[in-house]
């Protein structure tokens, strides 16, 4: 039944999600689609609940209504067991890279290995060294988290995402907090990551720029709805007032500059 | 104030509740950690190995104590020969059990309560739920029962310690007579009175001390100030249940009601 309500081709579909914080709904009946091997990006202004989404889709906080569907199952009707099995299945890549900061690079990236599979040392050796080949730090994999840069740090947890070949990730801010090279890196590496190994991607982000370049399909969601949705291209030209202020950066207009107060004159003569 | 009393009350019940869920799931990570003595090898090096430098220290001074207080009282009633039963009565009964434990708390309790609220606030426990693994069974687990096992182990040292810190001073420089300090302690403590006792409540400590560390750990809010609230509260709330738990288990033992 699950099935027949996805879309065809969408590994992830979220269909009328509720979500409260206390007395505040961080999601009112938000629906996306996120068509399978392509680059989704969810964008919107801090304190949206961008993060939230990802945490929603991982199972790790459950909605107050309405229901998240991961490659035809209903994440939050699951066991215990079956989320487990669902999630060795999805990457994630955390804000701050969420390395365990007691184990060095290569260790790291062999532990959801050793976790999960039972393959000889010298194979997961080969395969650990493949995966930091591919963010390209082979060379880093003798040093310990903190002796990392925050670029290098996010590479190694995409490395460690990409182990056990999942059929998705989903990126926490990937280009928040990099210099303009290291944001380089990334831009290009969630690219080729996503077209060489097959992957679908999620990609929750402020930074209008660089997640124009990449992303196949953009969503914009303000105040718990999603409020503009398209191509890159398309959103720029769209005329809704919420979508133009987000993408041009204004910082006045349907989203306020004031957060609410009472009026200006009357409380400072007060 | 009442409505304030209320709400205390209420939370306290509540977090007692959310404890009784974690340890009930902590304990269930036993077939993992049996499943990987490495993991529990690792613990049991930081939480107890660690600990018995300090232990042995404080054993030996506490001995040394012990035999000093003990011999200036029982020399008034002539009684000397008695001071290696007292030393080891005292230390395998009560000091042991409970000074190791205060010690345990301060210096492993409060280790594990920061290194795991530390691992929630870098989401590194998160990061590991993502990847499928089970930060309790993973990370708690092993580190409880370590714990558990580590705190009879340091118990025994600190008794042991003591007890030759105890020989130390009375028989080497109170002079006490050799043979009497020790035919006297072995003639006198009981295997089930005095040792098991001992271990029982050295084992009670263990548990409640790590229970306590991991769950402050785990529950605390994951900012500086709410990891360093965290361990503050594991190392007061362990040294109280210590002692109130001491308390009703020497009464359950030894009391005669």
């Amino acid at each position: 039944m699950d099935e027949a309500e996805s879309d065809a081709g969408c590994l992830v579909t979220v269909r009328n999600l509720v979500f409260r914080r206390g007395n505040r709904k961080i999601f009112d009946g938000v629906n996306l689609d996120f068509p399978q091997g392509k680059i989704t990006a969810i964008m919107g202004p801090s304190g949206t609940g961008k993060t939230t989404l990802l945490r929603l889709m991982g199972g790790q906080l459950r909605p107050d209504s309405g229901k998240i569907l991961v490659d035809g199952q209903n994440v939050h009707a699951l066991g215990n067991r079956d989320l487990y099995e669902l999630r060795k299945r999805m990457g994630m890549l955390f804000q701050s890279g969420a390395l365990l900061t007691d184990l060095n690079v290569f260790e790291n990236v062999a532990f959801p290995m050793r976790e999960h599979t039972r393959l000889p040392e010298s194979m997961i050796r080969t395969l650990v060294l493949m995966k930091l080949q591919a963010v390209g730090l082979r060379g880093a994999r003798n040093l310990m988290p903190a002796e990392l840069s925050g670029g290098m740090a996010r590479r190694v947890a995409l490395a460690r995402a990409i182990a056990l070949d999942p059929m998705m990730i989903m990126y926490d801010e990937p280009f928040s907090g990099q210099d303009p090279i290291s944001m380089g890196v990334v831009v290009k590496l969630i690219r080729e990551l996503n077209d060489s190994l097959g992957l679908t991607s999620i990609v929750v982000s402020h930074d209008v720029h660089e997640t124009n370049t990449i992303a196949d399909k953009i969503y914009i969601l303000s105040e718990g709805k999603v409020v503009g949705e398209g191509t890159p291209g398309s959103l720029i030209r769209s005329t809704s007032e919420r979508v133009q202020q987000f993408m041009t950066g204004a910082p006045d207009g349907p989203e306020r500059f004031h957060y609410e107060a009472p009026d200006y004159s009357g409380d400072l003569l007060a | 104030m009442f409505h304030r009393l209320g709400e205390a009350t209420l939370n306290s019940f509540e977090k007692l509740g959310r404890g009784s869920w974690f340890l009930w799931f902590t304990l269930r990570g036993v077939f993992e950690v049996a499943a990987r003595p490495g993991l529990l090898g690792a613990q049991i090096y930081s939480v107890g190995v660690l600990t018995v430098m300090l232990i042995t220290v404080s054993g030996l001074f506490v001995g040394m104590v012990l035999a000093l207080q003990g011999y200036t009282i029982l020399s008034d009633f002539g009684a000397e020969e008695t001071l290696g039963v007292m030393v080891a009565a005292s230390l395998v009964r009560e000091l042991g059990p409970v000074v190791s434990a205060l010690l345990f708390a301060g210096r492993a309790g409060s280790a594990l309560t920061a290194e795991i609220g530390l691992m929630k606030a870098t989401e590194q426990l998160s990061g590991m739920e993502m990847m499928a693994v089970d930060p309790v069974k993973r990370i708690v687990a092993p580190r409880f029962f370590a714990g558990v096992v580590s705190m009879p182990l340091l118990a025994a040292i600190f008794s042991t310690v003591g007890i030759l810190g105890g020989h130390l001073v009375g028989v080497g420089m109170l002079g006490v007579d050799d043979g009497a300090f020790w035919s006297q302690m072995q003639a006198t403590l009981d295997y089930r009175d005095d040792i098991f006792n001992g271990v029982v409540k050295s084992l009670v400590f263990g548990f409640v001390i790590t229970w306590i560390a991991v769950f402050e750990g785990y529950d605390s809010l994951p900012t500086s100030e709410g990891v360093s609230r965290a361990t503050t509260r594991t190392v007061v709330h362990s040294a109280f249940a210590v002692l109130v738990l001491d308390f009703l288990l020497t009464a359950l033992m030894f009391g005669d009601f």
